[in-house]
């Protein structure tokens, strides 16, 4: 029986069997941002314990950072001294720091394969869930609390128990109009929000296959909202051509090598796997959420669900997301009115999720009383987008157009929802207040979804839009 | 728990929380996550539902001031990576949550800093919030060890995967000293590792 990535990498990094039974796992690469990682280098300097590889961590600032504003010292006093903090950190620590000043600045989720750093059968670990982006290129990826973020940098390792594995294959192709984004929240809708506890995401079938590496991290992305802490796409041609001449990626003299190496860890076409799931890439229709987690989401053309329909505590669940949403059971959610649009985050704001936003924001005019803005994932993708013009298009259709950061997914700098606004968001998560306001309504869907809901002040099927 | 880290039993009082799927952004809202230190935490927890709420939030309820143990239902703790969140808990006094299930991240969060968390069949959870709610000054007892849970004249027998159980039973849960015995094992992958080390030459 042969073996999939996850047993190779894990093998591959593998200390020891610790008492308890976890793996001490060896960490390749360790990400840090300036939010989670503060206490963990003081608990650190507590304990007088050094930064054991120094050259195997990479920090930016992307959380708390603002997008409309660059002057330092920031106007907001937290914000500043987080900043200052990190650049303590890393000057002390001799740990590469990406911050404004080096063009290459960005959500640490895009920086990171975007110069290369995330390479195939890594492991993988940075204080923040969406660490599962980086399995897009056949890591091993996953977030890490701040006491492992201490533990990683003084030991390079961290105790973790092996998950199992999960291989969920989407056959045949998507439909016009139909994005990476709509796959995972069909996925999330499917298994639910905790059905990928203790498993990893193994995502494979025609549907991964022809997808553009931004298309696998925005599903990988979105793992952990299922509640799988890793997931991944077995390395390909695809992979290896988008890492080909990055910063961080092995030169042309070892590409050859390390390509060797990358395809060996992929999974064996006779791997074993602890669950599988099939899925008919024809089915998946544009998805929106219309509650509280990103499970609560439908097709852009079906109706809002009722309480009615289910028992015990679930129809709680249901009848506690419509209160929260204001939404009316059995309405359709297209023609939902919108407040805000928002284009970026993690999941949604590479290169090609501008291009496929300011294709349908094009020639559109978003509506006075909506306010909408594209928050670009790097500095990198921000130039790119703007020597493409895509800055212009945006600027011409109504939207604000930011610097590299954060911003509104999370709501840390001065982007907020205010009140009970809604919000067409292509970020992650649709939790009660995430968005700066304990009573706003976020709707996740994809980025040409966002531009056709801005464009429309409402929301609308993108394939009625753009496509025809 | 004792001088020597271990942590065997918990008891105290307990407080409801009720809902499936409660995310860590619910648990602790974002904005103290601008804070460099998790010291000032505690009061925040649960903030945002509990102004909503109007001082009807269990954390705002007098009856289940000091208590020490937090009974959730389904999926508790998803979301966010965010440490802040089982670290407010802790600075509010819990030392121990009993649920039907636990978002993963949340999960090793909660027993890197000391606090176990153990399931109970969904029955057994509306059993034991509906106790709690009736009698808040229920004397509960959690036995690390062997799972269980007494509340009153009531037993339940808890689950806790071994290896968590074995961690807090031997005073191990904060992984660290354990993990910097290794120094030599941690070099050997290092260097076998040929991202880091080299590529073969071919
Ligand atoms: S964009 Fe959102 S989800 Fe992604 S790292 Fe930043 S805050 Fe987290």
């Amino acid at each position: 029986m042969g073996q999939t990535l996850l047993d190779k990498v894990w093998d591959a990094h593998s200390v020891r069997e610790l008492p308890n039974g976890q793996t001490q796992l060896f960490i390749g690469l360790h990400l840090v941002h300036e939010v989670t990682s503060p206490q963990a280098f003081q608990m650190l300097a507590e304990r007088g314990l050094a930064v054991r590889y120094p050259d195997r961590t990479f920090a930016t600032v992307d959380h708390i950072i603002p997008t409309d504003e660059s002057t330092r010292p920031y106007v907001d006093g937290m914000a500043e001294q987080m900043f200052v903090a990190i650049e303590q950190n890393v000057e002390q620590t001799g740990i590469p720091f990406f911050d404004r000043s080096t063009g290459r600045q960005g959500i640490v989720h895009v920086i990171g394969p975007e110069l290369g750093l995330t390479q195939p059968g890594m492991t993988i670990a940075c204080g923040d869930s969406h660490t599962s982006t980086h399995g897009a290129f056949g890591a091993i990826a996953f977030g890490i609390g701040t006491s492992q973020v201490r533990d990683v940098l003084a030991t390079q390792t961290i105790s973790v128990a092996k998950p199992q594995c999960r291989r969920i294959s989407v056959s045949g192709k998507l439909a016009d109009g139909v994005f990476a984004k709509d796959v995972i929240l069909a996925i999330i809708g499917r298994l639910g929000v905790q059905g990928g506890v203790g498993y990893a995401y193994e995502y494979a079938g025609d549907v991964f296959d022809a997808m553009s590496m931004d298309e696998r991290m925005t599903v990988c992305n979105m793992s952990i909202e299922g509640g799988a802490r890793v997931g991944y796409v077995n390395p390909d041609e695809t992979a290896y051509a988008y890492l080909q001449g990055r910063e961080y990626a092995p030169n042309d003299a070892d590409f050859d090598s390390a390509r060797q190496w990358w395809t060996d860890v992929a999974s064996d076409a006779d791997a074993a796997f602890d669950d599988r799931v099939d899925i008919e890439g024809e089915s998946i229709a544009p998805m929106v959420t219309w509650g509280v987690n990103p499970g609560q989401v439908l097709g852009v053309d079906d109706l809002i669900p009722s309480p009615d329909d289910v028992e015990g505590l679930e129809r709680r669940s249901i009848q506690d997301a419509l209160d929260h949403m204001k939404l009316t059971p059995g309405a359709p959610i297209a023609g939902t009115p919108i407040d805000v649009a928002f284009v970026g985050s993690c999941t949604n704001s590479r290169i090609s999720d501008l291009r496929e936003a300011a294709r349908v924001a094009e020639g559109g005019r978003v509506p006075a009383h909506v306010k909408a803005l594209v928050v670009p994932g790097s500095q990198q993708v921000k130039t790119e987008a703007e020597a493409e013009g895509l800055d212009d298009v945006f600027r011409a259709a109504g939207f604000e157009w930011r610097d590299a950061g954060c911003s509104m997914c999370l709501a840390m700098n001065p982007d907020k929802l205010v009140n009970d606004q809604v919000c067409a968001s292509s970020s992650n998560r649709n939790f009660k207040g995430r968005q700066g306001s304990p009573l706003g309504r976020t709707l996740l869907m994809s980025p040409a979804m966002v531009a056709a809901a801005a464009v429309a002040g409402e929301v609308t099927d993108v394939r009625a839009m753009a496509m025809g | 728990m004792s001088d020597d880290g271990r942590i065997t039993h918990v008891a105290g009082t307990g407080v409801p929380v009720r809902g499936n799927d409660i995310d860590t952004d619910r648990i602790i809202p974002a904005r103290y996550l601008r804070e460099i230190t998790f010291e000032t935490l505690g009061p925040h927890a649960f903030e945002d539902e509990r102004r909503q709420l109007n001082g009807k939030h269990p954390f705002d309820d007098a009856r289940f001031t000091g208590a020490s143990v937090l009974v959730v239902n389904r999926n508790f703790g998803s979301g966010s990576s965010r440490e802040h969140a089982p670290q407010a808990l802790m600075r509010r006094g819990i030392k121990a949550i009993v649920g039907e299930s636990f978002a993963e991240i949340f999960f090793g969060n909660c027993t890197t800093i000391g606090i176990p968390c153990l399931t109970l069949p969904a029955t057994q959870i509306e059993s034991l919030q509906s106790l709690i709610e009736e009698e808040p000054e229920t004397a509960l007892e959690i036995d690390v060890g062997s799972g269980t849970i007494t509340a009153g004249q009531a037993a339940y027998q808890a689950e806790l995967p071994a290896s968590v159980r074995e961690a807090f039973v031997s005073g191990e849960w904060d992984a660290l000293s354990s993990l910097l015995e290794s120094n030599d094992a941690i070099s050997a992958v290092h260097d076998r590792l040929p991202y880091i080390t080299g590529w073969p030459a071919r």
